[in-house]
């Protein structure tokens, strides 16, 4: 295994920051524990916190190529693992019985059917195939069936796919594996036995400013301050959905983009509806802002 | 160090937490790349192998500062080896205990200094500070005495009665008042004061740490692991959570409904598929040379699942009907068509109050005070809210309707009217009955749940989120 990708945990963390991704004593942990355990992570967590961000930040650190899987209800082992080109295949039957007498055995036949040729790759088996280095992304586990969930189980423990026409395919590399659940629903043992996990929460309030001034320009330092402060504030009302931290850096882009120095009650007021989805929530944050305060 | 990560492993087991033996290996893998004396990156090593699930952090952390807190360089007791120093340990808890030999200037403070240094921590957001005033504090008021066997609850509540952190607050906001020579805009003064209680609640953590790690030196991990057990989040008993554990388990409720539904829709999804789409299917043999070589089918028209809840929100299930109206409330919002009814002796249908209100505690207060569910003297009579209920609704449960009891079935000695639920389960397509009683209460005194269990499809005791999932997951 590359035991020289990340050097240790400094590094991992120094490296996330170089590409703009704020991690924490967790998240950087985990990361640096999944390169050198070979084991993939499942990250869980409230929407909008850099889930997805994480592994794509990780690949731009490792400079990896991102092959990505975006789960949903449905999804099959001819959409994530491997298909047979059946139109290819059928073509090449035709063309053989139009050419001479089918004197060619059918084995032969069938040897010559079922080869890479005819093989189309999906997601999962090019990042195993694949000859540079892989950071894997299984985004949304959690909308899969529990039974197409087992379709991962070889991948994420053993690194291989099984073709019954064509044996086991091994990996060329490791590749750096993520899956992000928004825990709608309970996933299997076996999965969660298989990764390691890592729960990432909203950030704490100087993480959260730090997130904000690395990646919303020319805001300042109060600002941005202030800005974390009223986000934990309202995260703490009893509300249909919390403002996330992607809602949070919108809000802080808005605010610099109107040009305000120190926000008052009137403007987060004005604004809510960007840190805010649901018209239920704008209204019970606005009077919290103004009749506690 | 082996023996030390078995005991902890051993400790997380006994906690509740399933820990399988390849997950164990993985920690003990793990740990080898991490340097010890990084004790963050230490922990969430173990974390991220050995807990699988974020409502058992808590349980860990526990667990985890129980069994390492003490295991810090800043408390030297720790050798080359990473074995724990018997000698050092020793003198260091002696020192700890007479809390006055040698250990700096923090230690020895009349309470007036501690408080002021505690003041100046406070404002400054000073962590270190924080820490050993944590730490004086707790020499200074817990009183602690070695050999009792407790888990510290008590001397928290002493030292912080003594730290009088309410006053704190008031000081500490007058301060940042006069800072800002007093001209604060509501907004601010709210962003100042939850930036201090959260100071003051990250002081309170220290404090009980500092706690814990003084009783893990006298009592040793084991015993203390053991007083500080508590039930994880799936297992709490409905009927006696306290307020924290009620919102946890709220949180939890939201995806297990969303379940319910995905369970009840994904049922009819798989069930078969429709007819054959002829046209679709020719479409599709043209790519194969006009071989229709995959039939193509519609789908089938889904029927959307309803579900009617019929709930008992009396005195003796009080606790549990807080639970239900939640786990109704989450429900309206997963299915397109919900009807629920609470009752009493009395019934009344109260999906109106939950579809109108966007807030659950605005909801549950409009059942609890609207609602009309008395009919005599407010005791549970289900015969009489049972008959209420086919008189005015039976007529709208159809094939499509999953009708679910919630209640303890105490029917206080009156009429069963089991014949409504034999009524119900013919026409429903099915019913079930969730009771918030211990198995073994059941069919004593005036619960008469056999009775009317006979006609359900099934009688599931729910006094917990791991029983209520079981129930969801056997659905299917």
């Amino acid at each position: 295994m590359g035991d020289t990708m990340f050097g240790d945990l400094t590094a991992v963390r120094d490296g996330l920051k170089d590409v703009d991704y704020l991690a924490d004593d967790g998240i950087a942990s985990v990361v640096f524990l999944a390169e050198k355990l070979g084991k993939p992570v499942l990250i869980e967590g409230p929407a909008g916190t850099g889930k997805t961000e994480l592994a794509k930040s990780v690949a731009a650190m490792s400079k990896a190529r991102l092959i990505r899987l975006q789960c949903y209800e449905g999804l099959d082992e001819a959409k994530a693992l491997y298909e047979w080109n059946y139109k290819k295949q059928l073509l090449r039957i035709q063309a053989d019985r139009g050419s001479e007498t089918s004197s060619e055995d059918w084995t032969e036949l069938q040897d010559d059917i079922f080869n890479d040729e005819f093989l189309l790759t999906r997601p999962l088996l090019e990042a195993i195939s694949a000859e540079e280095k892989i950071v894997l992304l299984i985004d949304e586990v959690d909308r899969v069936e529990v039974e197409t969930e087992a379709l991962l189980l070889e991948i994420l423990s053993d690194y291989q796919v099984s073709i019954p026409e064509l044996g086991t395919i091994e990996a060329n590399q490791i590749p750096l594996v993520f899956l992000t659940s928004n825990n709608t629903r309970e996933l299997s043992e076996a999965l969660k036995r298989r990764c390691l996990f890592l729960h990432i929460d909203y950030p704490q309030l100087e993480r959260e400013k730090e997130i904000v001034l690395t990646k919303v320009e020319g805001i300042s330092d109060n600002l941005a301050e202030q800005v974390a402060r009223i986000v934990r504030s309202i995260r703490q009302i009893e509300l249909k959905k919390s403002p996330s931290v992607s809602e949070t850096l919108d809000w802080a882009r808005t605010l610099v983009l109107l040009g305000v120095q120190s926000i008052d009650v009137e403007q987060a007021k004005e604004s809510l509806h960007i840190l805010l989805k649901y018209q239920s929530d704008i209204e019970k944050t606005a009077k919290e802002l103004t009749v506690e305060g | 160090m082996l023996d030390l990560m078995s005991g902890f492993v051993v400790e997380l087991r006994n906690a509740g937490l399933p820990v399988s033996l390849t997950e164990n290996l993985d920690a003990m893998e793990a740990v080898k790349h991490i340097p010890i004396e990084d004790r963050a990156a230490f922990k969430y090593a173990l974390a991220a192998t050995l807990v699988k699930n974020e409502q058992h952090w808590k349980a860990f952390e526990t667990v985890f500062e129980v069994y390492f807190s003490l295991r810090g360089p800043e408390y030297n007791v720790l050798d080359e080896d990473g074995e724990i120093d018997e000698d050092s340990l020793e003198e260091w808890m002696s020192q700890q205990m007479r809390g006055m030999g040698g250990q700096g200037s923090a230690e020895d403070m009349s309470p007036e200094e501690i408080a002021e240094m505690l003041f100046r921590a406070l404002m400054n957001a000073d962590e270190a500070m924080m820490a050993a005033m944590a730490r004086a504090a707790v020499t200074q008021f817990a009183g602690m005495e070695p050999g009792r066997p407790v888990g510290g609850t008590y001397y928290l509540y002493r030292t912080l009665r003594n730290l009088d952190l309410d006053g704190m607050m008031d000081r500490l906001m007058e301060e940042a008042q006069q800072r800002s020579d007093g001209d604060m805009t509501p907004l601010q003064e709210r962003l100042e004061r939850e930036e201090f209680e959260n100071r003051i609640e990250d002081l309170k953590r220290e404090i009980e740490a500092e706690i814990r790690r003084r009783l893990v030196a006298d009592r040793g991990a084991e015993a203390m692991a053991k007083t500080l057990r508590k039930p994880l989040p799936e297992d709490v008993d409905f009927m006696h959570a306290s307020r924290e554990e009620m919102a946890n388990i709220r949180k939890a409720i939201q995806p297990l409904t969303r379940k319910l539904a995905a369970r009840l829709a994904r049922k009819r999804k798989h069930k078969r598929k429709g007819p054959l789409d002829f046209r679709a299917t020719v479409r599709q043999s043209l790519s194969y040379g006009g071989v229709p070589a995959e039939p193509r089918f519609r789908n089938p028209r889904p029927n959307k699942p309803e579900l009617v809840v019929v709930a008992d929100i009396s005195g003796s299930v009080a606790a549990f009907a807080r639970f239900t109206l939640h786990l109704v409330y989450a429900l309206q919002n997963q299915f397109s068509k919900v009807r629920s009814f609470v009752f009493i002796d009395g019934l009344d249908e109260v999906t109106h109050m939950f579809q109108d209100e966007e807030d659950i505690t605005n909801a549950v207060h409009r059942v609890n005070t609207e609602a009309d569910v008395v009919w005599v003297d407010g005791h549970s009579d289900y015969g009489h809210a049972f008959g209420v209920f086919w008189e005015n609704f039976g007529s709208e449960i159809n094939s499509k309707s999953t009708v679910m009891f919630l209640g303890d079935a105490r029917n206080n000695y009156h009429a069963t009217n089991a014949w409504v639920v034999k009524e119900t389960a013919k026409k429903a397509r099915s019913v079930f009955w969730l009771n918030p009683e211990p198995k073994s209460y059941w069919d004593t005194g005036d619960s008469v749940i056999t009775e009317y269990a006979t006609h359900t499809d099934g009688v599931f005791e729910c006094r917990n989120l791991r029983q209520l999932e079981g129930f969801v997951d056997n659905l299917a």
